[in-house]
C-alpha cells in the first residue's frame, strides 16, 4: 500500500515535471497530478479546512482547493443586501491570500467524479488530481424537482432563491426595488433541515426593515413548510409583532409543491394558493451533488454520515466531508460558523493522520449564528458541542448556549466584527 | 554483546523513545492549536483579532487574566452578549490549556 502511493507520488512527480515543461507553451497545464490533500469547494468548509491544514502541518503538507467561483461570497450578511444596508462588495472575499500566504493551490474548476477507491478526482476540464485524503465541502445542492416549474422560473430569472449568495441576490434585490408599493413579497421555507435555520426569518426582516421605509403599503408573507419557527421562534415573532405590525404574516405548515411565475402563484400540499409580487422560493435541499454523485449520501440519500472525531465519510475512506453536508447532530445547525468549526477539527485530524500521531480523541465545535432584525438590531443563538465517546457523537455541552435576551445595537456591531473575523480566519 | 554493540544499542532505543515522546509531543501542540481554533472565528486565528475589532484579539493576553475572565463570564460575573453562553461550554482543564496558548502567541 504505501509502496503504491510512493510509486503514484514518483508517477505524480514525472507527470508534474513533464506538465511544468509543458507549462512553457501552454500556460493552462499548472494542475498538479497529485497532492497529498484535496479540497473540494471554498466555502465556509474547504477554505478553512485548507488553511487549517497547511497551518497545522507547519506548510508540510501540500494542500489543492477546487472552487467554481473566483471570489468568495458570504450566505451570512447576504441579507443585508437584500434590506439595503450592505453592498455585494462588502460580502465578498478573495481567495488570494489563500494562495500568496498559505501556499495553498487555488484551482478553478469543478470537480466532475470522484474515484474513493483509487483516490482520484477528475476535473470538469478534463484533468485529473490523485489525493491522499480529500475534503468534500460543496455545499448543499438545490432540489428544483421536488417543485413543479419551480426549474424553469428560476432559469429565466422570475422566481428567484437568492440562498446561495452571489448574482440572484442582486437580481432579488432588484425584483424587491421594481415591486410596487402596496405589493406582496412571499418567502416559502423547505422543511428542515435546511441551510441555516434562522436565515429565512431574518431575510423577512430586512425585507420588511426594506419597506416599512420605501413602500409601507406592502406586505411579506412566510410560508414555511415547518409547523413553526425554526430558530429562535420567541425572538422573531416579537419583532414581526412590534417592529413590523400588519406588513408580515408567518402561516406555518405551508409545503410549496408547483409555482407558476406567470401568474405569480404557488400551490402548497394542503393550504390554499398564494399570490405574490415577489416569489422568493426555496426549495427542499441536500448534500452537494458531488456528494451524492459520489455515493456519499448515506443518510436518506440526502445527506452525508461522517465519523465525527475526523469527519470521514462512512461510506469511503479517505473522504472528509464538512459543513452543510454532513447529516448533522444534536442540536447542530447549518451554518456557516459550524462549518468553519467543523473544518478546523477535520484538518487537526488530517495532520495527525498523515503524520502518523494520535488523533485529538475529544475535539470540540462551537457556534454563534448572528440575524439582523433590520439595519442595525441583532439576535444570536450560539452553542458549543463536545465529542462523547461514549456515544460517538457531538452533543451540546450541558448548561452552554443560549440566545439574546432581545434585539440589540450592541450585538449589530459584534455581528458585523464577527463577519469580519470570520472570513479572516477561512480565507485569509 | 559487545561493549559497543550494548552502546549502541541502548543508543538506538534512546533514540526510538525521544521519537515516539516527540511525536507525542506534536501530536499533543496539534490537539491544543485545534482546541485554540475554536476561538479563531470570533477572535481572529491563533487570536489574532483583525484590524479595527470591537472584539478584544486573545494573543498575548496573560493567562491568569484570561482564566479570571472565562470564569467570570462562566459564572455570571462578568455580563455579556455571547461569551457567558459560550465559556459555559469549556472546562477548567480546557480553559488553562487555552490560556496557555494564547499567553504564547504574539501579539
Amino acid at each position: 500500500m504505501q509502496r503504491r502511493s510512493f510509486l503514484q507520488g514518483m508517477q505524480g512527480g514525472l507527470a508534474l515535471g513533464l506538465l511544468g515543461l509543458a507549462g512553457c507553451a501552454a500556460p493552462t497545464s499548472g494542475i498538479p497530478s497529485k497532492t497529498r490533500v484535496l479540497v473540494v469547494g471554498g466555502g465556509y468548509g474547504g477554505a478553512t479546512a485548507a488553511k487549517h491544514v497547511r497551518m497545522l502541518s507547519d506548510y508540510k503538507i501540500d494542500v489543492v482547493l477546487v472552487e467554481p467561483n473566483d471570489v468568495f461570497i458570504s450566505c451570512p450578511i447576504s441579507n443585508l443586501v437584500l434590506g439595503g444596508s450592505r453592498q455585494m462588495a462588502e460580502i465578498t472575499v478573495p481567495y488570494t491570500a489563500l494562495s500568496s500566504r498559505h501556499g495553498v493551490r487555488v484551482v478553478k474548476d469543478t470537480v466532475a467524479s470522484i474515484d474513493t477507491a483509487k483516490k482520484v478526482a477528475v476535473l470538469a476540464s478534463g484533468p485529473s488530481i490523485a489525493y491522499d485524503k480529500l475534503v468534500l465541502s460543496p455545499g448543499v445542492d438545490l432540489m428544483w424537482d421536488s417543485i413543479a416549474g419551480l426549474k424553469a422560473a428560476n432559469a429565466d430569472g422570475r422566481i428567484l432563491q437568492a440562498w446561495k449568495a452571489g448574482p440572484e441576490t442582486v437580481a432579488l434585490r432588484k425584483q424587491l426595488e421594481a415591486m410596487r408599493d402596496g405589493g406582496v413579497y412571499a418567502i416559502t421555507i423547505p422543511e428542515a433541515p435546511y441551510r441555516c435555520p434562522p436565515g429565512p426569518y431574518e431575510r423577512a426582516c430586512q425585507v420588511a426593515s426594506y419597506f416599512k421605509a420605501a413602500k409601507p403599503k406592502s406586505k411579506v408573507l412566510i410560508l414555511d413548510a415547518n409547523q413553526d419557527v425554526t430558530s429562535k421562534g420567541p425572538l422573531f415573532k416579537k419583532v414581526w409583532a412590534e417592529q413590523y405590525p400588519g406588513m408580515v404574516e408567518y402561516r406555518g405548515q405551508h409545503k410549496a409543491t408547483a409555482v407558476d411565475a406567470r401568474t405569480g402563484s404557488v400551490k402548497f400540499d394542503v393550504q390554499e394558493e398564494v399570490k405574490a409580487d415577489v416569489l422568493n422560493v426555496l426549495p427542499p435541499m441536500r448534500a452537494g451533488a458531488i456528494a451524492v454523485a459520489s455515493g456519499l449520501a448515506n443518510a436518506n440519500a440526502r445527506w452525508c454520515h461522517v465519523n465525527w472525531l475526523n469527519f470521514e465519510s462512512t461510506a469511503a475512506k479517505h473522504v472528509h466531508v464538512l459543513g452543510d453536508s454532513i447529516q448533522l447532530a444534536a442540536g447542530m445547525p447549518k451554518s456557516g460558523h459550524m462549518a468553519n468549526s467543523h473544518a478546523k477539527v477535520a484538518a487537526a485530524a488530517i495532520v495527525a493522520e498523515l503524520s502518523g500521531w494520535e488523533i485529538n480523541p475529544q475535539p470540540m465545535l462551537n457556534n454563534t449564528c448572528y440575524s439582523f432584525v433590520d439595519a442595525k438590531n441583532v439576535i444570536h443563538v450560539a452553542s458549543v458541542h463536545e465529542y462523547v465517546p461514549a456515544e460517538k457523537t457531538f452533543k451540546p455541552v450541558a448548561g452552554s448556549g443560549g440566545v439574546s435576551q432581545a434585539p440589540n445595537e450592541l450585538e449589530g456591531v459584534y455581528a458585523w466584527n464577527w463577519a469580519r473575523t470570520i472570513w479572516a480566519d477561512s480565507l485569509a | 554483546m559487545k561493549p559497543e554493540q550494548q552502546r549502541l544499542c541502548a543508543v538506538a532505543v534512546l533514540a526510538m523513545a525521544m521519537l515516539a515522546s516527540a511525536h507525542a509531543q506534536d501530536a499533543r501542540a496539534v490537539q491544543v492549536k485545534s482546541l485554540a481554533a475554536t476561538c479563531g472565528s470570533c477572535h481572529g486565528t491563533n487570536g489574532k483579532a483583525v484590524e479595527g475589532a470591537v472584539v478584544p484579539g486573545l494573543a498575548g493576553v496573560p493567562a491568569v487574566h484570561m482564566i479570571e475572565q472565562m470564569k467570570a463570564f462562566r459564572a455570571g460575573a462578568r455580563q455579556a452578549t455571547v461569551m457567558h453562553q459560550i465559556a459555559k461550554g469549556y472546562s477548567d482543564a480546557q480553559i488553562e490549556q487555552l490560556a496557555a496558548y494564547f499567553a504564547a502567541q504574539p501579539k
